[in-house]
C-alpha cells in the first residue's frame, strides 16, 4: 500500500434534509461548511483553501471565497459534472503534499427539487443551443436518461446483462437506505411510492422512463448538500476523529467517438490509475461508493474500475448481493445511494462522506472492520461526454 | 408537422453541415493531414489538431448502434410525441451521428440494434432547417 499520508479527511457533513423549501443553496453550503469543522474540530478561520463546482449560485471560486469571507491560499474552480468532488479531493491531497495548504473545503448546496428542477427528463442544452454540440443534439429531444438508457441497451446487447441483474443494485441500495433515517425521511418528504425495501420483481414492473431503464434503476432528484474538510498530516493528528487517508487518486474523461464503445466509461482509466497510486487491488477493497445515477453506471464503472471484468456486472450485482449483510467481499452505496437516499444533481461528494463515515465506523450499514474504500464519480454523460473520479481511502 | 428545434447560428463548427442538410445532403468533415473522420464536426481534427479539413458527402445509409425510446419528457416540441427513439447511428463512412428512427409502428418493439437504416430529411413546422432522421431500410 501507498506509505504516504499527506492528506486526510478530517470533517464531514451532509446536509439532513432531501426537500428544503425556502433554504438557499448557499444556506445549505454554510451550514455543512460549519458543522464539517465542528467535524473536524477546527474552527472557520483554519481553512486556507477553497474547492467550488460552481454550484450554490456563488458564481465561482472568487466569489464563494469573498461570501464565506476567507482568504485562501489556493483556489481550484474544477467544475467536471457530478464526480466534481473526487477531482477536488485529488487536487487537495496535491495541493496539502506540496505544502500550499493544510485546511482544504469542499462543498455542494442544491436545491434542485424544491426548485422542481427537471435533471432527468429536461432535455439536454436546456435554453441553449448555438454550440457545436447542442446544434447537432438538440433536435432530437434526447433526455440524460435517455443517453445513460442508450448505455445500457448497448449492455444487454453486448453482454446479455438483463434488467432482473442490474435490479440487485436498486435492491442493495434501497436496502441500505431504509436503514438510514435520513434517507427514510428523504424517500418519505419525497413522496416515494412505497417507502421499503424493495425486489427485484418490483424494479421491473415499475414503469419505463426511457427503455430499457425502469423508474426503480434512476435517483431520485431532492435538495441536499453537504462538506469535506481535507488537512494535512500534522492537522489530522489533532483532529477529534480518526483520520482517513486519501492514498490514491485518477482523474479521466470520455467522449462518444466514432467507432468507440459506449459499455466502456472513463472508469477504465481512472480507476487503474487510481489502484496504482494507491498500490492496492480491487480485491482488498472493503466499501465501494459509485455514483448511482442509474444502474447502469454503477455496472459500467464496475466494470471498468476493475471488481468485475467488463460484460460480467449483471452476475456481479444480481440478487442484492452488494449489500453490506451478504457474503462476498465488496459492499456497494451505504448510505443508500442517489437511488434511494440524496441525489441534488452532483452526488460526488457524498460518496467521499459515506466512505469516511465507512473507515470511521459510523455508516447506518456498517462493514466490520473496513479499512480501505473507494469513491468513483462519474460527471456528465455516461452515454457521450463525461469525467471518471476515482479517490481511495485508508484508515490507520 | 414535427416541432423539432432548430440548430442555431452563428455556430461555425456546423454551420456548414446544415448546410448540407438544406441542400438534402449528409455531410461530414475528413483530416486532409491523418484523414481521420471528424465528427462530431468541428473546425480542427481533434486527432492531430490540424486546421485542414475537407467536405464529403455521406451515403446516408448506416447501422443502429444503440437507441432508447423516450417515454417521459419535459420539453417543449416534445411533450406531445408520445414516445419516440433516440438513437447513435453508424454511417457506413465512419462517423457516429445522435438522430431518431422514425417510420416504425411502435418504436418500442421495432428498433433494434445492428439495425439498417437510411437518412431522410424531415421538414418541419418552423424554421428553414429540415432535421435528418433515419428510417428502417
Amino acid at each position: 500500500m501507498n506509505p504516504e499520508r499527506s492528506a486526510s479527511i478530517v470533517g464531514i457533513s451532509e446536509y439532513p434534509l432531501r426537500l428544503a423549501r425556502g433554504v438557499s443553496p448557499m444556506e445549505i453550503k454554510v451550514d455543512c461548511i460549519r458543522a464539517a469543522l465542528d467535524d473536524a474540530g477546527l474552527r472557520w478561520s483554519d481553512i486556507d483553501a477553497v474547492y467550488d463546482a460552481g454550484d450554490g449560485e456563488a458564481g465561482g471560486g472568487l466569489q464563494l471565497s469573498a461570501y464565506l469571507g476567507l482568504r485562501p491560499s489556493v483556489i481550484d474552480t474544477t467544475q467536471v459534472g457530478g464526480s466534481s468532488y473526487e477531482f477536488q479531493a485529488a487536487h487537495a491531497l496535491r495541493d496539502i503534499a506540496a505544502g500550499k495548504c493544510r485546511v482544504a473545503i469542499l462543498s455542494y448546496g442544491s436545491t434542485a427539487a424544491s426548485n422542481r428542477f427537471a435533471i432527468g427528463t429536461g432535455g439536454l442544452h436546456r435554453g441553449g443551443g448555438g454550440n457545436w454540440q447542442a446544434n447537432m443534439e438538440m433536435p432530437y429531444g434526447s433526455t440524460l436518461i435517455a443517453n445513460y438508457a442508450m448505455v445500457k441497451q448497448r449492455h444487454m446487447h453486448e453482454y446479455g446483462t438483463t434488467t432482473e441483474q442490474l435490479a440487485g443494485i436498486s435492491v442493495s441500495t434501497r436496502r441500505h437506505a431504509m436503514r438510514n433515517p435520513e434517507a427514510v425521511k428523504a424517500m418519505t418528504d419525497l413522496e416515494f411510492v412505497g417507502v421499503n425495501e424493495i425486489t427485484a420483481a418490483d424494479v421491473l414492473e415499475s414503469r419505463i422512463v426511457a427503455d430499457p431503464l425502469h423508474l426503480l434503476e434512476c435517483c431520485m432528484i431532492s435538495d441536499g448538500g453537504g462538506a469535506v474538510v481535507i488537512a494535512s498530516a500534522e492537522v489530522a493528528r489533532d483532529a477529534r476523529k480518526p483520520p482517513v487517508w486519501i492514498i490514491g487518486s485518477g482523474e479521466a474523461t470520455k467522449y462518444c467517438e466514432n467507432d468507440g464503445d459506449i459499455t466502456t466509461s472513463a472508469g477504465a482509466q481512472s480507476g487503474p490509475e487510481a489502484f496504482g497510486h494507491a498500490g492496492v487491488r480491487p480485491d482488498e477493497v472493503d466499501i465501494a461508493m459509485i455514483y448511482d445515477s442509474f444502474s447502469i453506471t454503477v455496472a459500467v464503472c464496475l466494470e471498468d474500475i476493475g471488481f468485475c471484468k467488463k460484460g460480467e456486472a449483471g452476475d456481479f450485482v444480481a440478487g442484492g448481493r452488494l449489500a453490506f449483510d451478504q457474503p462476498g467481499r465488496l459492499t456497494l452505496n451505504t448510505d443508500g445511494g442517489g437511488l434511494s437516499s440524496n441525489h441534488p444533481g452532483m452526488r460526488g461528494i457524498f460518496l467521499l462522506i459515506e466512505a469516511t463515515r465507512q473507515l470511521r465506523g459510523e455508516s447506518t450499514s456498517q462493514v466490520p472492520d473496513a479499512r480501505i474504500a473507494l469513491a468513483h464519480g462519474n460527471g456528465g454523460m455516461l452515454g457521450s461526454t463525461h469525467t471518471g473520479g476515482t479517490v481511495i481511502l485508508a484508515r490507520d | 408537422m414535427p416541432k423539432r428545434p432548430q440548430p442555431r447560428f452563428p455556430e461555425p463548427n456546423t454551420e456548414p453541415y446544415w448546410n448540407g442538410v438544406k441542400e438534402r445532403e449528409l455531410r461530414y468533415p475528413v483530416c486532409t493531414v491523418c484523414d481521420q473522420v471528424v465528427f462530431t464536426p468541428r473546425m480542427h481534427c481533434p486527432a492531430c489538431g490540424a486546421r485542414d479539413l475537407e467536405w464529403r458527402t455521406s451515403s446516408g445509409e448506416g447501422t443502429v448502434y444503440t437507441f432508447s425510446v423516450v417515454r417521459q419528457n419535459r420539453m417543449p416540441g416534445f411533450i406531445d410525441l408520445g414516445a419516440y427513439s433516440v438513437a447513435y447511428i453508424d454511417l457506413d463512412e465512419g462517423f457516429r451521428l445522435l438522430s431518431s428512427v422514425v417510420g416504425v409502428d411502435d418504436p418500442t418493439r421495432d428498433i433494434h440494434i445492428g439495425q439498417r437504416v437510411r437518412v431522410e430529411f424531415e421538414e418541419q413546422e418552423e424554421g428553414e432547417y429540415p432535421i435528418p432522421v433515419f428510417r428502417p431500410v
